[in-house]
């Protein structure tokens, strides 16, 4: 690619990740959201949210290899000490440190 | 209308209530932006293309496939599309921010311009301290996470291949973020149904459609379920 081919490929990605942004501000923009819509943002969240969690774990396999253990058992480390401590960063860092020890060491 | 308070002290204020919030985005950012800016320079890319990259496309997978876009042969038609699918989610975030958006002023652009995965979470889920303005919390949130991946990508980019000590798993750190987060939603819902949608049709249409093209049916079986289950889910939540 030339250097031109290179920033026009650049633009359509910032122009697509921009509409995929402001599309539903663009669409909503009245002083009133319709009421369809506002139920959609009340409960959008938790499942957007639940959709993000499965996300993060598209690329293990959990059909081959170790079957996606070291991160199943981390996954269950952050979710024990949160719900033991409840506080954030501590279960984040448990989490994080419990499966770089796995996949370091054990895996 | 507008309650929001412009002195330099409220700013202040709004930034160091976000900032605990976001430490744990800041060493995902680090190491995962830092990541994004090896693998550019790797390609060849001079610092520049992925640090402009990160600071205006600011959209973590996307910028990794934006690669394989820039590595194969021209298709700008095709790289528009990519991103549509790969950033889909987004459609999400937006409709769910609405509400709290609203009225944010000229803070708009920006709060919609770099509403990404890790920001989305934080915001719609912010229990905004008393006294800080809630405006400029969710402001000082985004430009925060907008700083750490610019920042990961630089040093990713220009120091990359400085870095000795084994950072191999270091990238959990995202998905311990969100788990934390999605439990907290949890705690507060009366009613767990939305999240239970949200869950299990996703991971179904990870099982069916494997990892590159889940996400848009998992999106649309969402919309369909809550749909049709309108009164369900409201009614709920309205007798608890």
């Amino acid at each position: 690619m030339t250097t031109a081919q290179v920033i026009v490929t650049i633009a359509m990605v910032l122009l697509g990740t921009m509409i995929t942004r402001y599309l539903p501000f663009l669409v909503f923009s009245g002083s009133r959201t319709p009421d369809f819509v506002r139920y959609l943002g009340r409960f959008l969240p938790s499942a957007a949210l639940g959709m993000l969690v499965v996300y993060c774990f598209k690329d293990v396999p959990f059909l081959s290899g170790n079957h996606g253990a070291p991160e199943l058992i981390a996954a269950c480390a952050t979710i024990a000490l949160h719900v033991w401590k409840r506080q954030m960063l501590l279960s984040i860092a448990g989490g994080t440190i419990a499966y770089m020890l796995l996949v370091q060491l054990v895996f | 209308m507008e309650v929001t308070t412009h002195s330099t002290a409220a700013v202040r204020r709004a930034f160091r209530a976000a900032f605990p919030t976001t430490l744990p985005i800041f060493t995902g950012f680090l190491f995962l932006g830092a990541a994004y800016g090896i693998y550019m320079n790797a390609f060849g890319f001079n610092p520049l293309y992925p640090i402009l990259m990160s600071a205006l496309i600011y959209a973590g997978s996307m910028q990794f496939v934006a690669v394989s876009l820039l590595t194969g042969p021209f298709d700008p038609l095709g790289a528009l599309f990519m991103t549509l699918l790969v950033n889909a989610r987004h459609l999400f975030y937006g409709v769910s921010m609405l509400e709290k958006y609203r009225g944010t002023g000229m803070k708009k652009i920006y709060l919609m311009h770099y509403l990404s995965d890790e920001t989305f979470s934080i915001n719609c889920t912010a229990h905004v301290p008393p006294g800080v303005d809630g405006t400029w919390y969710m402001f000082a949130v985004t430009v925060l996470n907008h700083a750490y991946w610019v920042f990961g990508t630089a040093v990713g980019a220009v120091a990359g291949k400085l870095v000795t000590f084994e950072t191999k798993g270091i990238e959990f750190v995202m998905t311990a973020l969100f788990l934390v987060i999605f439990l907290e939603q949890w705690r507060k819902e009366t009613s767990h149904k939305a999240s239970l949608v949200g869950l299990l049709a996703t991971v179904l249409c990870l099982a069916l459609f494997g990892a590159k093209h889940f996400i848009l049916p998992s999106m649309l079986i969402i919309l369909i379920v809550l749909t049709l289950f309108r009164g369900r889910i409201e009614g709920e939540e309205a007798q608890s």
